[in-house]
């Protein structure tokens, strides 16, 4: 019962995450945020090099090929909340797991 | 808040990503130790829903934006450590996925976003509460409260980093006074979105709060407290 409703809040709660990522999010502010403002006004954002990663389908939070910027913001961070959803959720677990395997292995607790 | 690569030199960048490391393996331990497996899909949650709100990019003066950074938000719904590390999954994501934040300052971004935020954060969070009330209502104002000193304590945070390691020779005090300045407001927004978030959690699931976990053990003053919504 219990983990049933820990479920259904689980499941809500992603439900609003994947709302705001889809629906609000092509809404947000394009301005440029407190620390890039503060390195444009005091001449260090030139000093910013190109990102590693810059050739990701997903860089700068939209999906390369979508043609609407909203559909492709939309998505980014649908996929963005999967993935981190995913990762910190099953990456836990994991660690859990791995520890238990080595108390079993090592000294009773 | 995500410094991109190039901002801060190659040895400053390289000693923050060491204390993070070591950080998060800490927190790995702890919060393995701590917690049980039901916890996991609360933990994807907290990451999901801080990915989801950072791209909420608000607009706080003019030309500027800020978002939040959560560190705090996550240290008050499951704990500083489980807390920092679901803060540093939506970094790493960010980073390898979208780009945003640069794989090398990645050590720095942790650092000051998940952090700074979950346990510099969390302290404060749990003096305020003390001042401020042992109840629903006090966990809120804390989480708020320390919300927005954890976004100007963060600013702070890349204020000596730059000093440390900045490039491109910009007046220290100049960067201080607007790096603090913009981020009083970032904090403000921080403020809000934190205390609206952990106020509906309360209101539904307070038992999923961690920031009021102690509250009911610790305090026969509040009686209330102890039985909000069973």
């Amino acid at each position: 019962m219990a983990r049933r409703r820990l479920a259904v809040f689980v499941a809500a709660g992603l439900l609003v995450a994947l709302a705001l990522a889809f629906f609000v999010s092509p809404e947000a502010s394009s301005k440029p945020d407190g620390l890039n403002k503060v390195a444009i006004d005091q001449g260090f954002a030139d000093k910013e090099t190109a990102h590693r990663t810059a050739d990701s389908p997903l860089a700068g939070y939209g999906v390369r090929g979508v043609g609407s910027d909203r559909l492709s913001t939309g998505l980014a961070g649908v996929i963005g909340v999967g993935a981190t959803f995913g990762i910190a959720g099953g990456g836990f677990l994991l660690a859990r797991r791995a520890r238990r395997r080595t108390a079993a292995g090592g000294v009773e607790r | 808040m995500h410094i991109p690569d190039g901002f801060i030199d190659a040895p400053t960048s390289a000693a923050a990503g060491a204390v993070a490391v070591g950080a998060l393996a800490v927190c790995l331990r702890r919060s393995g130790e701590m917690l049980e497996d039901k916890e996991a899909p609360l933990a994807g949650l907290v990451a999901a829903f801080v990915f989801a709100v950072q791209m909420l990019n608000f607009p706080v003066a003019a030309g500027t934006s800020g978002h939040l950074l959560g560190g705090l938000l996550a240290a008050v719904l499951v704990g500083p450590y489980l807390g920092a590390l679901c803060v540093s999954v939506v970094l790493v994501v960010q980073a390898l996925l979208f780009a945003d934040g640069g794989l090398s300052a990645l050590g720095l971004n942790i650092v000051n976003m998940a952090l700074v935020g979950a346990f510099a954060g969390y302290g404060i969070f749990l003096l305020a509460r003390r001042v401020l009330g042992a109840n629903p209502g006090g966990v809120v104002a804390a989480s708020s409260l320390a919300a927005l000193l954890s976004v100007v304590l963060a600013s702070v945070v890349f204020t000596l980093e730059y000093a440390i390691g900045g490039t491109g020779g910009a007046s220290l005090g100049r960067v201080a006074a607007a790096m603090i300045g913009v981020h009083v407001l970032i904090g403000i927004g921080e403020a809000v979105i934190t205390g609206l978030t952990v106020g509906a959690v309360l209101a539904v699931r307070p038992d999923l709060v961690y920031g009021a976990r102690g509250l009911r053990a610790a305090s026969p003053t509040a009686p209330q407290a102890a039985t909000v919504g069973g």
